[in-house]
């Protein structure tokens, strides 16, 4: 208990960090997550496949790489931005492939009659999307996108490695201090515990507000 | 039953379109005119659905025109959009907004689609919904209804974008027998009222009390069209008679 009373700041602010990360790219990749599911589903040829390769591309990159195209890659290109920004990027656009995949496999599970119906009635394409197809998609993908965001808030991890103050990054500061390592640990495994569990809590509570009857 | 003088509103000339090697339209030529009431029938697989689908763009076609009162059909965004809006369509199996209200279906397209306020979508909508013989069902979501309820809601949700014309694509085939007649009883209301309608359907007494025209297919292609007291009486041709001696004997 004491390795956690003594480092309490470090650990906060690790903590901070790694729920500022999360909710930021979390944030992002699910905006990011829904545009190109609807790119991926559009009528336009050019949409479907900017929208393929932006999946290939990024569900098939290890993260960490990612990070090191991100954070070496684009100050050669003059775009230089801070650690934060750089890992929220990384982060974000890697999830968002996947809640991509997630919302289109949602959409399938939407009978074809149903976007039928919107568009006979003059809906555009994203109008029907928006308003018709997504939101009844929503309820099949609810579990599994908590799923995701469960494992971007673990994988913001990695960004410690590249200067950005999260959670697992505290252990350096409090191992150099001459604490147990395994009690450090079980501090930082508490709070990952704390966050993943809080998402898991609000998907939970979501999943039963969205499931009316139909 | 129509005494106005006859002003074409849904006009198809050479329409083709094959589903793989299967020649599904076959130049088909078809004028409907304003207040008409016309009738598709014929085997399955003769391709009446697919032409009723054609007719707001649902099944795309490969050559022919079709024009919507003078304008022809866009190929695809928001002036498609904007000519669907026009032409309504009642499915097969119904197809309301399965996460919306009874009432939501009918106002949804009305506030999204023509701009209404809210509170002049929902008047309308109870209204329809009154037509229908549905108002207290109005917040119920459509699994709560019965099969008969939810066609004529989806006719409510339809009727509330005052369209120039109806498509029916086999609007009884999915009810129950007892169920079949609420929803005729609705549609030969509107056929009384002038409505433009294009109604596939193997409701052979339907055709014969609400319809102007009778159109027969088979195989592609248009076979007859004719008044139907005509087509009933005396079939021309011997697809029609073959498949009027099969339905009208059980």
């Amino acid at each position: 208990m004491h390795v956690l009373t003594a480092n309490w700041h470090t650990y906060w602010e690790g903590f901070v960090g790694t729920i500022e990360l999360t909710a930021v790219s979390s944030a992002l990749a699910l905006l990011l997550g829904v545009l190109i599911a609807g790119f991926r589903v559009s009528p336009v040829p050019g949409l479907r496949a900017f929208g393929t390769v932006w999946v290939t591309l990024l569900r098939n990159t290890p993260l960490t790489l990612l990070f090191f195209i991100v954070v070496l890659g684009l100050p050669r290109f003059g775009i230089s931005l801070p650690f934060f920004t750089f890992a929220v990027l990384a982060l974000s656009c890697y999830t968002s492939a996947f809640i991509c995949e997630a919302l289109r496999s949602g959409i399938n599970t939407v009978p074809l009659g149903q976007g039928e119906a919107a568009r006979s009635l003059g809906m555009t394409f994203g109008q029907t999307l928006s308003l018709v197809v997504l939101p009844q998609a929503a309820r099949s993908v609810i579990g599994p996108i908590g799923s995701l965001l469960i494992a971007l808030a673990k994988n913001s991890a990695i960004a410690g490695s590249f200067s950005v103050t999260e959670l697992l990054g505290s252990y350096r500061t409090i191992n150099e201090l001459g604490y147990s390592i395994i009690w450090t640990f079980v501090w930082i495994a508490v709070g990952y515990l704390v966050i993943t569990l809080a998402i898991s809590a609000v998907f939970n509570l979501l999943e039963r507000r969205l499931a009316v009857a139909r | 039953m129509t005494t106005a003088p006859f002003t074409p509103l849904i006009q198809l000339s050479g329409v083709n379109k094959h589903y793989g090697a299967l020649h599904v339209l076959q130049d088909i030529d078809l004028t409907v005119g304003r207040g008409e009431v016309v009738v598709v029938i014929g085997p399955s697989g003769s391709g009446k659905s697919t032409l009723c689908r054609a007719i707001n763009r649902l099944e795309s076609i490969e050559s022919g025109t079709i024009t919507i009162d003078g304008q022809p059909l866009p190929a695809e965004g928001r002036g498609l959009a904007r000519l669907r809006a026009e032409v309504g369509m009642v499915f097969q199996s119904f197809n309301l907004f399965a996460h919306k209200t009874v009432l939501q279906n009918v106002t949804l397209a009305q506030v999204k689609v023509r701009g209404r306020s809210r509170a002049e979508a929902e008047a309308k909508g109870r209204s329809l919904l009154e037509r229908v013989g549905l108002v207290e069902h109005a917040d119920k979501y459509p699994a709560q209804l019965s099969g008969g309820q939810q066609q004529r809601v989806a006719i409510a949700r339809a009727l509330a974008m005052e369209p120039k014309a109806l498509l029916f694509d086999e609007p009884t085939s999915a009810l129950d027998p007892e169920m079949i007649t609420e929803v005729l009883d609705v549609m030969r209301g509107l056929a009384a009222d002038g409505m433009t309608m294009v109604v596939v359907t193997h409701e052979m007494g339907f055709a014969r009390s609400a319809a102007n025209r009778v159109v027969f297919m088979a195989d592609g292609r248009i076979v007859e069209d004719r008044a139907p007291e005509e087509f009933f009486a005396n079939p021309r041709s011997e697809r029609a008679k073959d498949f009027l001696s099969k339905i009208l004997h059980h």
